[in-house]
């Protein structure tokens, strides 16, 4: 007879405690921070048209989240320099549980689960030394740290599941410290790259691009379910002599970039702010800063360019499109064919989608 | 060229002077660069020996750079921006481009319709220069290479022109039935505004820091448009256009505008410094320097008396860094 204490484990393991699915609540398909009106932080759900179907309050600016495979419950995860990280039940809105980052390590803002969805990564600077880690956590044991492993680099960002249940981790390189801020403390010896790790912390692949690029700083990441991988770069050298700011990885170890006309690379102004697939069929990236996003497909080929202020939060929608959303609470569908408005909310939509269920 | 600040507007207590910086500001700018363009292409046809042709083509880069902060609308549409001025240029790519259309003879300079088709960088106001401020050895080449320049250039101010009112139209009914493009009356201000903003922004960091460099290494070299030492005319004809805008976009006093634009435009026409190559000179960097600081302190006066009246804040995701 199995005592109480592996009942328990068993069923949370079998994902059927505590949380509800992601159906009972009204299908959100994406997550994001927010700031609303009244200035106060939250977590927000959006549906495939754009309508909120939740709001949690969250006690700071949050950045990225972690969702979890099948379950309502999503780790939102504290803006960079931040320790904090909230468990969230999306069912009860209520805050199950808040982590915080060990002693010398803080969060980078992003986070994800394993396939199973026992284990949580987040991303983290090492900050005595300025590495990367990576930190593991132990759902089935009330997000316990159970370990951590290096990132393959410095500033590790965004960090993603692979569809064969590895994690790609998109190391920044950029060293920062939290006695100076967000001051950029390594611009002339900076050395981004894209790290595939096991889940246990083994390297699998990493890819870097050619020295005359290394102040590009890699950021964010989308994967399509072929493995073809997209990146989003942030460019810290001379803003008029910016390389692409977009490439895509395959597992042979490449990273090709998306070639773009000067006039709209130009346009980007130096800064990808996120990056998504779009449902089956390409990705899109967005530029806050340019006020634009574009649509390219898996071949590294631009098709579309869309206007739109502060646009940045991205997150797949249907096969062909994805769902954007900006600093002045607009909700767009984006795709190949066009940028379509889907709703307007009195919030400021923090940087990223998260996509869930 | 856009260094884009993004603004979100949360209320707009003033009133802001869309339809009137429309009418006087934008439109009349357009209409003159396609005037003096297209004297500029008509003065080319007549004599294109660098001689003859620098007056008109320091009139029509007048009227270029007197509306070059206006990055928005038919001239972000088209995709045109950087083919009418290619700068900066850390790279040369404009003495590039024009080194292979050179080494080449390129025919292309003689069929009109295709010269569009050509580089950017070799396309514009920074091309042009070369040609008539820079010795050319093959005189004949350089005389058709001009000719294709100055026509394109007129072609493209033509197309500005002939696109902006429509454009405008789209802006006056921001907000109204069918309008997707200015959903409401806030983004078109907005997109004044950031004009506004993003053009004094581009006059600091570029126009003024750009040769400024640092202390220890100044860049001479990287003065806008130093072979025809017009730096010091660019950044004072910037700051008047900048001005008039600001007036125009805000019906309310805005006392610390005023005063700083004033002192700043009698900074730059103080600098006595052409193409800005005092900046390699303790004495004469200082003002520069100065300059700069002013333009910078502008910049938050214009924040602070205009943008906020207007409700206008940075955009939440343009300013986050990650």
């Amino acid at each position: 007879m199995p005592t109480r204490r592996t009942l328990l484990a068993g069923l949370a393991a079998s994902g059927l405690v505590p949380g509800m699915s992601w159906a009972a609540l009204g299908n959100p398909v994406a997550v994001s921070a927010a700031r609303q009106e009244d200035g106060s932080f939250a977590l927000l759900g959006l549906d495939r048209d754009g309508a909120i179907t939740f709001a949690i309050p969250l006690p700071g600016r949050g950045h990225a989240a972690g969702a979890h495979p099948h379950l309502a419950e999503v780790v939102a995860i504290a803006r960079r320099p931040g320790t904090f990280a909230m468990v969230i039940d999306c069912a009860s809105g209520d805050l199950r549980q808040t982590i915080e980052a060990p002693a010398g390590r803080h969060f980078y803002g992003h986070g994800a689960f394993s396939g199973s969805g026992d284990l949580l990564f987040t991303t983290e600077n090492d900050i005595a030394t300025g590495d990367g880690r990576i930190g593991v956590w132990d759902r089935t044991d009330g997000y316990r740290r159970i370990g951590e492993f290096a990132s393959g680099g410095i500033g590790p960002h965004e960090i993603l599941r692979m569809p064969q249940d590895t994690l790609a981790v998109a190391n920044g390189g950029i060293r920062t410290h939290p006695d100076s801020g967000r001051e950029k403390l390594n611009l002339d010896s900076m050395r981004p790259n894209l790290t595939v790790l096991s889940l246990d912390g083994e390297v699998i692949d990493n890819a870097e691009l050619p020295d005359a690029q290394r102040q590009n700083s890699l950021r964010h990441i989308a994967v399509q379910s072929d493995g073809t991988l997209a990146c989003g770069f942030q460019w810290q050298g001379d803003p008029y002599d910016v390389p692409p700011l977009l490439a895509l990885y395959r597992d042979d170890g490449s990273l090709s970039p998306v070639a773009m006309p000067d006039e709209m690379l130009m346009g980007f102004d130096g800064y990808v702010g996120s990056v998504s697939t779009l449902g089956t069929d390409g990705f899109a990236a967005s530029s806050p800063r340019g006020g634009r996003a574009v649509v390219f497909d898996t071949r590294g080929t631009v098709m579309a360019e869309h206007l739109a202020s502060d646009v940045c939060g991205l997150s797949p929608r249907g096969a062909e499109n994805a769902l954007a959303t900006d600093g002045f609470g607009s909700v767009f569908s984006i795709g190949a064919a066009g940028l379509t408005p889907l709703a307007k909310h009195p919030v400021a939509f923090d940087n990223h989608l998260v996509p869930v269920g | 060229m856009r260094l884009t600040l993004i603004l979100a507007l949360i209320a707009s207590p003033a009133l802001a002077g869309v339809d009137e910086a429309l009418d006087h500001h934008v439109l009349p700018r357009h209409a003159a660069l396609a005037e003096s363009t297209a004297q500029l292409a008509e003065a080319a046809e007549a004599d294109c020996t660098p001689e003859a042709l620098r007056p008109a083509f320091g009139a029509a880069y007048d009227s270029w750079v007197s509306m070059s902060h206006i990055t928005f609308g038919p001239i972000e549409d088209r995709g045109l921006s950087l083919s009418l001025s290619f700068w900066p240029d850390p790279k040369d790519r404009v003495g590039k481009a024009l080194g292979r259309l050179i080494a080449d003879r390129d025919p292309i300079v003689e069929a009109p319709g295709e010269f569009a088709e050509v580089s950017a960088a070799a396309q514009g106001f920074t091309a042009l220069e070369r040609l008539l401020y820079d010795p050319q050895q093959d005189a004949a080449y350089a005389c058709a290479l001009t000719t294709a320049i100055a026509r394109q250039l007129a072609a493209n101010a033509a197309v500005l022109a002939e696109d902006w009112p429509a454009f405008a139209r789209l802006m006056t009914t921001a907000g109204e039935e069918g309008n997707s493009r200015f959903q409401s009356k806030e983004e078109a201000t907005r997109a004044l505004y950031t004009a506004l903003s993003t053009g004094l922004e581009f006059l600091q960091d570029a126009r003024l820091g750009r040769p400024l460099g640092t202390f220890d290494r100044p860049r001479p070299t990287r003065a806008e448009a130093r072979r025809s030492a017009r730096a010091q005319r660019h950044v004072e004809l910037s700051l008047a256009a900048l001005k008039e805008l600001a007036d125009h976009l805000h019906d309310g006093p805005h006392p610390g505008v005023d005063e700083e634009f004033a002192a700043a435009m009698a900074a730059a026409a103080r600098l006595d410094d052409p193409a800005l190559a005092g900046v390699a000179e303790p004495a004469s960097r200082i003002r520069v320097e100065s300059l700069h600081r002013a333009v910078g302190n502008l910049r938050n006066t214009v924040n602070t008396e205009i943008g906020k009246p207007l409700g206008i804040t940075a955009g939440f995701n343009a300013l986050d860094g990650d």
